[in-house]
């Protein structure tokens, strides 16, 4: 565009222009709105206001549909709002309350016209106004205009009214002194007839109570006869969830709460209603046991429902109940079940809750086999749901479900070969904590271990890495427990190793360094055997197969030892062996279990230095530095047991080597850390502070108890970052390739053939057309299972006794870091406290001091008194206090926080008494609540005795 | 508390939204964007309902109204009513809006936010009667129109075209 036309500088476009050329943009969206955007820049700098504030409308809508910035527009929209006007005003006020915020510069420019538009005679002006100041209301503004929205309180104009209340949470929040002036007003506005009004100072008070629920306890009669009058579903909503937050705080007014709410769910039809009342019962009234068998009537019939939303608010009610009332979940188990095959993701997501909450000692091994069969045909997203929640509720309480952890260890096993499975990183933590913890299932990790690092397929997968990392220190640690550790030194360095992040390699070299320890100790060992006692050769066989450990160790010739070997090895499958045996013939390895010959030693540790030889330069030093260190020692070794003599110098550094990787590894607590003293005069603080900002983007290695490094450092491979192995671009496909000649060469690699299938083609695809018929079928199969062993809660018949498990004496719970709440709340809530509490010290009686202090529910419920008319009487009788107020206020103050920590009991009878009292107020107006009364009456009494000593404290 | 109301169309196209604490544009935008990804990778006839904890942070709920080439949705925490809400945009919204479709949102932005604000005030729901709110929309708009009477010469294009 060379200069503007004729007919754009003249007439002006309005909004309507706009969208209108907007939705003939096609592609040229952007080059338009800029268009229109310099246009408005040169309109809005009009005097005439006309102009100006369609020039802003444009602006405003161009900010919040296409996100233009309109912050520099501010001063304009201020001229706008100032304009006689009205819709040059709207258009103002609008612009403002999208764009003004904290950082506004000229944002107190505004507090003269929002003070003349609240006091304006128009009530439309005064809705924008109190709009406005209910969107950006800064500390400044609220405390300049506090004043006017008193007034408003009371404005006679309902449509007035009940926004002024609404701006009073704004208030409240940036400025708490304005509960001075404002609170008691707003009290009174609960006693309204008017139902807007009622409905918003209850969502008003809703708000405030849900920060800060103990300053409006002395409020809870008020709350009590609107939920016993009302019938407005949506303020019984909100006054519930008031309820909610105060019960817990006030076993005796739960106590009077919940016959109420009991009536509203039998009464009502209205399903929000209905499940408010339900959520109130489940989370805050669960010890009322008739109550909650009623709440659980009624989830009964969410969950039978066709409607997806109830379904899903009804599994989530019980989930919410779980945990306090399991009954509840098993009573509807099936329906739970069921849903876990359901379309909608929020109802498989919260009844997979419930099923895992439904796990106990007695099932854990039938439902983990349906739930990872599950996840088999679920997507991605849901299958690591089902898997995340497995892990984490077996390993809750350091593994208290879990009596056979060699059946749990070998699931995480099978759950590590689930093609989505992302939780690698929990994976391996589990495995090396158990290793750590459970002495009793090494040997099966160990086996585990193996299965995962011997299959090549597993390493194309970044997500597996973490797992295997774990595997090969599993591995590496627990050695004594394998049976052919030589195969374990192949696996770790086999060639697609190369596809793992230097960070797991050197996990996986460490790995390969202790076990070669291993075996040459081993070696030494029974060298020294045949040398002590050649006669006891064949004892020494039978004890061989039999002990695991690695003392007992001797010495036989091949041919021999191998038939020998399969019959004491059941667990061994034939077939594998035989394939091995086979492949034997040009290999490295001779496999002899655990007996070493001098040939087999010396090709172990060629081995080791043909696969570390080209590591030594590796570019990352943690792989360099541990290849070098590993080489060093092989050629240290390789020169001193040459000619099948092994040197004294030899024997002797493999000893200690030896002794130093035998040293158990335990646990270590979460808490250790702080159970270091700090010495003296160390400034933790002073030099760590800015460690954010010195480390800059440098990635710190995950805090694992044992240094493991970080799990994503740089990748090797280029298929190492890709997140699927079914979908493995080029470099994996030529793996795949590759994996066939691969496996015809080293078929040891390969686990047998039974497997074979899966393996092809790295993973089965997830989600199997003709897999997912089953579900139904596997729905059925829990049902059923759930019928047999959820039940009862017998304990099951256990094959063998539970391992022990090493505990931490605290250190397994992590610390409890109480988070401090906002300034800006506790001067709120304090300034409540004050004008509920301190300011009836003016208007409380001149009685004893001790009745004077002991009912902050009682003053809050006299100072209301003073406002209502039925309660003159009381007024009457109190005469002001003239003692000091500001002493007096913070006395109170710590009294109601003593009280509530020290003796709910007393505010209990407080609260009843203040109940008692009330009633006696409206007993003309609800003659029904009569009985009631009169029942809690003597009980009153008693519960108030002890209060007295309470406060003599 | 309401935390934002928007209407976002099939095309992922923002037609409105209102966020009741400020935020950038680009924050803006970017939640507009997630909740689009969300509601986009849903099912027809599944429930209302999400956690959106992961967008709007702790303790938000989602609930939301598809309509024709529309979604209505509501971002709220604990403070209300699931329920309570879907029939908000079911029975009050769907009042206020008979017979609407997308191009009468496109076209009547002012107005929508007018009737926005009658129901919605800083974030708390103030009023749930359709009658009350139309009523008071009707009066504003009146207001509107007679304040911009007073301009005798319309200076618009489209004030020209119409007389």
């Amino acid at each position: 565009m060379a200069s503007p036309s004729l007919m754009d500088t003249l007439f002006q476009r309005t909004l309507d222009d706009i969208i209108k050329g907007l939705r003939h943009q096609q592609a040229g969206e952007s080059a338009f709105i800029s268009k229109v955007v310099e246009e408005i820049r040169r309109e809005i700098k009009s005097t005439d206001l006309h102009t100006k504030s369609i020039a802003l409308q444009k602006l405003t809508y161009l900010n919040s549909i296409y996100f233009i910035d309109m912050s520099w527009a501010a001063f304009h929209a201020i001229e706008c709002i100032s304009s006689p006007n009205f819709s040059h005003k709207k258009v103002g006020y609008l612009a403002i309350s999208m764009s003004f915020n904290e950082s506004t510069s000229v944002i107190l420019l505004i507090t003269n016209q929002l003070r003349k538009d609240l006091k304006s005679n128009n009530e439309f002006e005064v809705s924008l106004a109190l709009d406005c100041l209910s969107r950006i209301g800064t500390a400044d503004l609220c405390r300049d205009l506090t004043p006017e929205v008193f007034t408003l309180l009371s404005s006679s104009k309902v449509f007035v009214r009940k926004k002024a209340i609404g701006v009073v949470l704004r208030v409240f929040g940036k400025y708490p002194d304005a509960v001075r002036v404002c609170f008691k007003r707003l009290v009174e506005c609960l006693d309204g007839t008017d139902p807007q009004i009622v409905s918003a100072v209850v969502g008003v008070f809703c708000e405030l109570a849900s920060k800060d629920p103990r300053s409006y306890l002395p409020l809870a009669p008020e709350f009590y006869r609107i939920l016993v009058d009302s019938r407005n579903n949506w303020v019984l909503i909100k006054v519930l969830k008031i309820f909610a937050k105060l019960a817990p705080l006030e076993p005796r007014l739960a106590k009077r709460v919940v016959e109420p709410i009991c009536e509203h769910m039998r009464r009502t039809g209205a399903k929000s209603l209905m499940f408010e009342c339900i959520r109130t019962v489940v989370t805050s009234f669960t010890d009322y046991e008739s109550a909650v068998k009623l709440s659980v009537a009624k989830i009964r019939d969410f969950l039978v429902d066709d409607d997806p939303n109830l379904k899903y608010l009804g599994l989530h009610a019980l989930s919410i109940i779980a945990p306090n009332h399991l009954w509840a979940v098993l009573e509807n188990k099936e329906v739970v079940i069921k849903s876990l095959s359901d379309d909608d993701p929020n109802v498989k997501l919260e009844s997979l809750r419930l099923v895992v909450a439904m796990v106990s000692e007695s099932n854990v091994v039938e439902i983990c086999r349906v739930l990872v069969n599950y996840s088999l045909k679920s997507d991605p997203e849901f299958c690591n749901e089902i898997l995340g929640s497995i892990l984490s509720k077996c390993c809750q309480n350091v593994y208290e479900i879990i009596v056979d952890f060699d059946w749990y260890v070998s699931l995480l096993g099978e759950m590590s070969r689930i093609p989505h499975c992302q939780k690698g990183e929990e994976i391996e933590n589990q495995l090396i904590d158990i290793g750590m913890r459970v002495k009793d299932v090494r040997p099966e990790l160990v086996r585990v271990g193996r299965d995962l690092l011997i299959d090549p397929a597993l390493l194309g997968n970044s997500f597996l890495h973490r797992i295997l990392s774990a595997a090969a220190w599993v591995c590496g640690e627990y050695v004594e427990f394998s049976r052919k550790p030589v195969e374990l030194v192949e696996a770790l360095l086999q060639p697609r190793t190369s596809l793992l992040p230097p960070s797991i390699r050197t996990v996986y070299i460490q790995s390969a360094f202790k076990i070669l320890i291993f075996c040459l100790h081993s070696y030494l060992l029974q060298r020294e055997n045949i040398a002590d006692d050649m006669a006891s050769e064949m004892l020494g066989l039978k004890s061989q197969g039999e002990c695991s450990g690695s003392s007992a160790l001797v010495a036989g010739k091949a041919p021999a030892r191998q038939e020998q070997d399969e019959g004491f090895n059941p667990r061994d499958s034939n077939k594998s062996y035989e394939d091995l045996s086979i492949i034997n013939e040009g290999d490295v390895s001779a496999l002899l279990e655990k007996g070493f010959t001098h040939e087999s030693i010396v090709n172990l540790l060629n081995l080791i230095e043909l696969a570390l030889g080209p590591l030594s330069g590796s570019p990352d030093v943690e792989v360099q530095e541990r290849s070098k260190n590993v080489l060093g020692f092989v050629d240290l070794i390789k020169q001193e047991i040459s000619n099948g003599f092994v040197s004294e110098r030899a024997s002797k550094i493999i000893d200690m080597v030896h002794d130093a990787f035998t040293e158990e590894l335990g646990p270590v607590s979460v808490n250790a850390q702080e159970k270091v003293p700090i010495p003296d005069g160390l400034m933790l603080k002073e030099s760590l502070a800015d460690l954010d900002a010195i480390c800059g983007n440098v990635q710190l290695p995950s805090s694992i108890s044992f240094s493991m490094g970080s799990p994503f450092g740089e990748s090797v491979g280029a298929s190492v970052s890709i997140p699927q192995s079914k979908e493995e671009s080029e470099p994996s496909s030529e793996s795949t390739s590759l994996l066939a000649e691969h496996r015809k060469r080293h078929g040891l690699y390969y686990l047998p053939s039974e497997k074979n299938e899966t393996l092809a083609n790295d993973y089965p695809p997830a989600n199997d057309p003709k897999s997912s018929d089953n579900t139904n079928d596997d729905a059925q199969d829990l049902v059923k299972l759930a019928d047999k062993s959820l039940l009862p809660k017998r304990r099951s018949n256990h094959a063998k006794p539970r391992p022990v498990v090493v505990k931490l004496d605290e250190g397994d719970v992590v610390p409890f870091i109480a988070k401090k709440s906002d300034t800006r709340d506790d001067l709120l809530s304090d300034a409540v406290r004050d004008i509920l509490l301190g300011n009836v010290a003016k208007t409380a009686s001149s009685q004893s001091i001790i009745s004077d202090k002991s009912s902050s529910k009682r003053k809050g419920k006299e100072k209301l008194n003073v406002d209502l008319p039925e309660s003159r009487e009381i007024l009457g009788v109190e005469k002001p206090d003239l003692g000091n107020p500001s002493s007096r206020r913070s006395k109170h103050r710590s009294h109601g926080k003593e009280k509530s920590r020290k003796s709910p009991e007393k505010k209990n009878s407080d609260e009843i008494g203040d109940g008692e009292k009330e009633k006696q107020k409206s007993r003309h107006r609800h003659g029904r609540h009569k009985t009631k009364q009169r029942a809690e009456g003597p009980l009153n009494v008693a519960a108030q005795t002890p209060v007295i000593p309470d406060f003599l404290l | 508390m309401i935390k934002a109301v928007m209407v976002i169309n099939t095309q992922g196209k923002p037609r409105l939204a209102k966020f009741y604490d400020f935020l950038t544009v680009d924050k803006q935008q970017e939640l507009i964007r997630s909740v689009f990804g969300v509601l986009c990778s849903r099912a027809e006839n599944v429930s209302n309902f999400m956690e959106a904890d992961s967008i709007f942070g702790p303790d938000s709920r989602l609930v939301y109204k598809h309509y024709a080439t529309l979604y209505f949705v509501f971002v709220f925490d604990t403070c209300e009513n699931e329920l309570a809400v879907l029939d908000l945009i079911q029975e009050t919204l769907d009042k206020c809006f008979r017979n609407v479709c997308e191009l009468d949102i496109v076209f009547n932005y002012s107005k929508l936010h007018t009737i926005l604000d009658e129901i919605v005030f800083g974030g708390q729901v103030l009023e749930t009667s359709s009658a009350e709110i139309m009523k008071a929309v009707e009066e504003i708009s009146k207001l509107e129109a007679s304040s911009n009477s007073i301009t005798l010469v319309p200076k618009t294009v489209s004030g020209w075209r119409n007389r």
